[in-house]
């Protein structure tokens, strides 16, 4: 088979997940557990090893990019949209750490969901969001991609409330998929506004077409294509679901944040990047809002005292980056954070599901502490994670971020540059709090005597139990989860362990894509045809490039030597949190995600509650259909009022023939004379 | 005398229009069922001299045919209405028009 | 294939059907079942014929039959089926007999509801593919009787309120469609050379350029009376919520499929064709109507503390983008609010079948009285979910197909109106899967953890609605084909009689300015 040929079957990797997700919906309880979770896992592995021959046929192909178009979808008129798919450098790297990363996360599920009731139902839903995911950034137009888009949608809708019983988790899911559409608004007038102005959604016409739009026409499409991008990758103001979609399973939030969902925003103005470029100003708006997102979600992350909600809040702050990157036209290095964001923020939601696996449910980093000693290997993974998320060289993180911050700097948007800088900084310190809290330190963990123990099997609380309703989230300004462990905690089970291990590795050595050496930007150069015509952004010498290094590692440090400072001996006192005080009113103020939540809740709550009720009952239902009762009662009255006339006397009514034929001739004799 | 009391179609049509306001008034101010039914009658009978009168004076037999079906339609009337007021003595004693108003409305 | 009257057969079956259903003894209802059954099955079979032998591509009217009936008004039996009728007829074809399955729980007087939903079912077939005014009109007003008599006869408690609200209101648009139609055939009548008819084709060809503007805007009123009323409109719409919620299951399937319907297909078979100039004239205050429809339905739907009525009022809102599709007299616009009737047939059907399963086991509509269902109930809650989200309109679901494409036939032309409209989008996530998560998610507790769950026959009714749905949002092509032809043809024929000219499509990669 030559390339081109192994290229037009490129739809099999969305294919693969998609079959299996419809094999287990339809008979996942019959399958089973493990087989199902076996099943979805397996056909993962295979999406990933099609999607590296994928990657291999495309290197031979010249130029980089082949599309191949399954069906004829929507024809309308002039509007045709095909289900076609498209194998270009973006793509492709998308679906490599998308399956790749997938399918490790599917693979830490079967452990970490073993015993659930609707196991066969988690992985089909989990290998639809993969697809979904893959249909997403296979597209090779618009239509396609916003199929993915939605799909994942509602993915998260179904994973993140997979646990409905919980009230919690039911909201949660739901206002996931809510915020997301107010996106999708966006994106959709995006898709209306290109099709009128350029007849066509395809990816191809819109590298061509882009140039000649006018600048506001450019600016408007870019702009709501961000908006989308907003919703989906969770940056202010409509960050807010994704804090809150910790309500589900935690193999759920490792594949929303790392692998799936919310890198979506960012391949979308990546690959809608003519349009950017065209607008200029848009790109502005994208640095900005990156940049502020990266800033404000750094510092509500500080105080959290959840181990997942920290994460939660940092993931929103690295996508900041990444927008940051998008938006003062580094590409490349946008991409290159993407993917190893998804290994470390991967390698830290599951190894976070580990500590909260292995600890009956408790996901209140005040009462942890010292783990390293019970969870070794996790701990070790888990602090490579850290460690490259904050910076430090030689991992992963630390050559993305320093890239997109070098970026920026050399694009002299020294703006945002600054903020990120500071951002940085507080990526370490809340890292470097987390990562303390739980794995060093005092032990908090163990129940007072005399408490309210759990046994052996904490971590299968009844399912129906109050405990479990009431949810594992601990929101700022709860009081300290009391601990429950009477035994020590133990290592999790392999399945559970290899893909954090992987993951961690991928970690370390995942900078070696991406060198900020000529040679050996790898990545950059396989994804320069994609990115062709956008001016590149080059160091002005190697000095100022490794001054800022310097500094961006200074700050790194900074952060965990201030983390260091405080929380050396872990907590003395859980329900006493040295930043929190020394941060004092600020404190609260990031602790409560500067009220953003609560003013959309109590806006939504309290006016559009209210002017829905008005809307309901005093316009329909006593305005409206007031009115049409109204009109009923007038008849009624008016018939009652006649009615009168009808007296029953036979004379009466002669009486009025009479008159009636006696006007009737007068009419006729006057009008006659 | 008797030349001058020549009858003209004015005198039937008179005629006519006399008996008719006496079936008319009589319908209007009498309350005795039966009465009011013969007054109902008269007020037939007076148009249906008016159709024979202008039958003859416009030599066309349309109106004479007229007062054949008025005939039919009356004796109709007579049978359905003569039970109904036989119908309605016997529930009641005497009968006024003025009793029988149970259709008010 | 001119010899055998395929159309009349489709109409005649279920009205034979009605007429043998009544000669069976009414102590037997399991007789009167099987024949409604067979009836309706014929039906379908029949339209599925149609289906499959319908020529694609092809712009006028097939399958035509045309006999003169009341010769002296000019009053022709005319039936004929284009790209527009063809989906409305599988539609209701395909609804009869899942309603009457969904009505198997029905134990009160089933051979008189039997009769009446075979009678409907004729009426309404009679209604999609009437080509002569006056039979349209006299199938469009036998609707009403049977419909009447089944919200009355086997609602809920408010049944007799509703079932009089839904026949004033209706029969008060129709008074005006009737002396439209009227006025119309005798103008037409009066010029010279012409003859009493009331043949549409005859009409449409000559009433844009017959009638003065100011009496074309008059008829295009009156007509627009008939089918506000019908579709609804806001402010038109109070009737419906009554009417959807007190109806029995099968009552509320067939309002919402097909009943509704009608007035759409109305403003497209009629509205459009005979009336261009005040069509394209008056567009603006269609689309206003039907945007705030979208928006208003949607919010007042998020408030209703009855599943039913919440459906209604997410109905509302469905049939705004219908109605905005159709005239922002784009293809797409028109093709969107077309699929968009397909696709709310479907999808919509589907959740009043639902809710009403839900009815049977808990004898209550109110939101409030469920929770947890989810979890006690697994496959209905399943469904549901499943269904709110085509109803929601996510892509892969026909809805998306219907809603996006009549919002780009909309933006193309009126830019502000597909705005506010896709604000419509966001809402109805809201109201629908707020009423999930209050009924379907959480802990069951009483009532609802011991519900058994859908049996066989009840899967029958709603699993082929969904696949459908599912199918068409995926591969909309087919329908989309056939209705391609008659589309373009009627705004070709908007073109030729108004100034009005679609938009051409940007070509690829140049901007089009205007």
């Amino acid at each position: 088979m030559s390339a081109r040929e192994l290229l037009d079957l490129v739809w099999l990797i969305p294919a693969l997940p998609l079959f299996g997700a419809v094999v287990l919906l339809l008979f996942g309880k019959r399958i089973g557990e493990p087989a199902a979770g076996w099943l979805g896992t397996g056909l993962m592995g295979l999406a990933f090893a099609w999607s590296v021959v994928t990657f291999l046929a495309l290197r031979d192909v010249e130029p980089r990019a082949h599309s191949y178009d399954l069906f004829t979808w929507l024809p309308s008129g002039g509007f045709e949209v095909k289900m076609g798919f498209l194998a270009d450098p973006l793509s492709v790297t998308f679906i490599l750490f998308v399956t790749g990363v997938g399918a490790l996360i599917h693979l830490y599920a079967i452990g970490y969901m073993h015993g659930d009731a609707r196991f066969g139902r988690f992985f089909a839903y989990m290998n639809l969001f993969a697809a979904s995911m893959l249909v997403l950034v296979l597209g090779n137009n618009f239509l396609v991609t916003f199929l993915g888009w939605e799909g994942v949608g509602l993915c998260s809708y179904l994973l993140v409330s997979f646990w409905f019983e919980r009230n919690s988790a039911a909201v949660a899911g739901k206002k996931a998929f809510v915020t997301n559409r107010i996106g999708d608004f966006g994106f959709m007038l995006a898709m209306f506004l290109i099709f009128a102005r350029l007849g066509s959604l395809d990816y191809g016409v819109m590298t061509e077409g882009a140039d000649g739009l006018a600048n506001g026409t450019a600016t408007a499409i870019a702009l709501l294509l961000f908006l989308g991008a907003v919703g989906k990758s969770a940056q202010f103001p409509l960050h807010v679901w994704l804090p809150d979609a910790m309500e589900g399973p935690t193999p759920v939030s490792a594949l929303i944040h790392a692998a799936t969902m919310v890198t979506a925003g960012v391949f979308l103005v990546a690959r809608a990047h003519p349009f950017f470029e065209a607008s200029g100003s848009a790109s502005e708006v994208v640095a900005w809002v990156g940049a502020g997102t990266a800033l404000f979600a750094g510092t509500i992350a500080l105080v959290q005292p959840d181990i997942k909600r920290v994460l939660a809040y940092s993931t929103v702050s690295q996508l900041g980056y990444m927008f940051l990157a998008l938006g003062v036209g580094a590409y490349g290095a946008a991409i290159f954070l993407v993917v190893m964001h998804a290994f470390f923020k991967a390698t830290l939601f599951l190894g976070a599901g580990s500590v909260i696996h292995g600890n009956a449910d408790n996901q209140d980093i005040r009462t942890m502490g010292g783990l390293r000693r019970y969870m070794p290997y996790t701990a070790a993974a888990f602090i490579i994670a850290w460690l490259a998320i904050a910076g430090i060289p030689p991992f992963a993180g630390f050559w993305a971020k320093d890239e997109v911050l070098a970026d920026a700097f050399f694009a002299d948007q020294f703006g945002v540059w600054a903020v990120g800088t500071v951002a940085a900084a507080l990526t370490a310190l809340y890292m470097a709090r987390e990562v303390w809290l739980v794995f060093f330190g005092n032990e908090r963990f163990r129940a007072p005597a005399g408490g309210d123990p759990v046994e052996e099997h904490a971590e299968e609380t009844p399912r129906d139990s109050e405990e479990w309703l009431r949810g594992p989230t601990v929101a700022y300004g709860e009081p300290p989860r009391s601990p429950r462990l009477t035994h020590d905690r133990h290592e999790v089970p392999p399945t559970m362990v290899v893909p954090v291990l992987v993951l961690a590795a991928l970690s370390v050595v995942g900078g070696l894509l991406n060198l900020p050496f000529k040679t050996l930007e790898h990545l950059g150069h396989w994804l320069e045809p994609v990115f062709e015509g956008v001016p590149e952004i080059e160091a002005t010498s190697f000095l100022s490039a490794a001054r800022l290094s310097t500094l961006s590692v200074f700050m790194g440090v900074l952060g965990i030597a201030i983390a260091l400072l405080l929380y050396r001996r872990g907590l003395p006192d859980p329900a006493r949190d040295p930043l929190d005080e020394r941060l004092g009113v600020a404190g609260r103020v990031f602790g409560h995600a500067w009220y953003v939540d609560e003013s959309i809740a109590r806006a939504v709550a309290g006016p559009g509650r209210r002017f829905a009720d008005w809307l309901n009952d005093g316009l329909d239902h006593r305005g409206i259909d007031g009115a049409v009762n109204g009109v009923a009662n007038l008849v009624r009255r008016t018939g009652g009022g006649l009615r009168r006339v009808q007296s029953g006397l036979v004379r009466n009514y002669a009486l009025g023939v009479v008159f009636g034929a006696a006007g009737l001739l007068l009419f006729l004799v006057f009008r006659a004379g | 005398m008797i030349a001058a009391l020549e009858l003209t179609a004015n005198h039937y049509l008179v005629l006519a229009a006399v008996l008719f306001t006496i079936g008319a008034v009589g319908l209007l101010i009498r309350r005795n069922v039966l009465v009011m039914f013969m007054c109902v009658e008269l007020m037939l009978n007076a148009a249906n001299l008016t159709f024979v009168t202008f039958a003859r004076e416009l030599d066309d037999v349309g109106g004479q045919a007229i007062v054949f079906f008025t005939l039919v339609v009356a004796a109709a009337e007579v049978a359905v209405g003569l039970a109904i007021i036989v119908a309605i003595f016997r529930r009641r004693r005497g009968a006024t028009a003025d009793d029988v108003h149970l259709l008010k409305g | 294939m001119d010899e055998f009257p395929l159309l009349t057969c489709i109409i005649l079956t279920p009205a034979v059907g009605a007429v043998l259903v009544a000669l069976t003894p009414a102590r037997r209802p399991e007789l009167s079942r099987a024949v409604g059954y067979a009836a309706t099955a014929a039906t379908a079979g029949f339209a599925g014929y149609l289906l499959w032998h319908f020529e694609t591509g092809r712009a006028g009217y097939q399958f035509v039959e045309d006999h003169r009936w009341i010769g002296s008004l000019g009053v022709r039996y005319l039936l004929g089926v284009d790209g527009i009728s063809l989906f409305m007829v599988a539609l209701t074809a395909l609804l009869f007999p899942l309603g009457l399955l969904a009505s198997a729980t029905l134990t009160e007087r089933v051979k008189a509801f039997t009769v009446w939903m075979l009678i409907l079912e004729a009426s309404l077939l009679g209604v999609f593919l009437g080509l002569d005014l006056v039979l349209f009109f006299v199938f469009f007003e036998i609707v009403l009787v049977p419909m009447y008599f089944i919200i009355g006869g086997w609602g809920h408690e408010n049944r007799v309120y509703a079932a009089i609200k839904f026949f004033l209101f209706t029969m008060a648009g129709s008074a005006f469609l009737l002396v439209g139609l009227l006025t119309l055939a005798f103008l037409h009548a009066r010029a010279p050379g012409n003859d009493l008819t009331f043949d549409l084709r005859v009409l449409m060809e000559w009433a844009p350029g017959g009638l003065s503007d100011g009496t074309a805007r008059l008829l295009f009123l009156a007509f627009f009376a008939a089918f506000a009323v019908k579709v609804p409109l806001f402010p038109l719409h109070t009737w419906l919520p009554d009417a959807h919620t007190e109806a029995p299951t099968a009552g509320s399937v067939i309002l919402a499929g097909v009943l509704l319907k009608m007035g759409t297909y109305g403003f497209l078979r009629f509205s459009l064709t005979l009336f261009p100039e005040a069509a394209v004239d008056l567009a603006p205050l269609l689309l206003v109507l039907a945007t705030i429809g979208i928006t208003y339905g949607a919010i007042v739907a998020a408030m209703q503390p009855d599943l039913k009525r919440l459906i209604a009022y997410s109905s509302v809102a469905h049939l705004g983008f219908v109605v905005l599709g159709i005239f922002a007299l784009t293809t797409q616009g028109l093709e969107g609010g077309l699929f968009t009737m397909i696709s709310h047939g479907l999808t919509t059907s589907a959740l009043f079948l639902l809710v009403g399963m839900l009815y049977d086991r808990r004898h209550t509509r109110q939101i409030s009285d469920f929770g947890g269902l989810w979890k006690s109930v697994p496959i209905l809650g399943g469904l549901f979910v499943a269904t709110a989200f085509a109803s929601i309109g996510l892509p892969g679901f026909s809805g998306f197909v219907g809603e996006f494409l009549a919002l780009l036939g909309t933006f193309l032309v009126h830019r502000p109106y597909a705005i506010v409209a896709a604000v419509g989008v966001i809402l109805a996530a809201v109201y629908l899967l707020w009423a999930v998560q209050r009924a379907f998610t959480g802990e069951p507790s009483g009532e609802n953890a011991t519900l058994p769950d859908l049996g066989f026959r009840e899967l029958a009714c709603v699993v082929p609605l969904l696949g459908l749905s599912l199918f068409l949002g995926i591969y909309p092509k087919p329908v989309i084909d056939r209705v391609e032809p008659s589309v373009k043809g009627i705004i070709e024929h908007v073109e030729d009689h108004t100034d009005y000219e679609e938009p051409a499509v940007a070509t690829e990669g140049e901007e089009a300015e205007r």
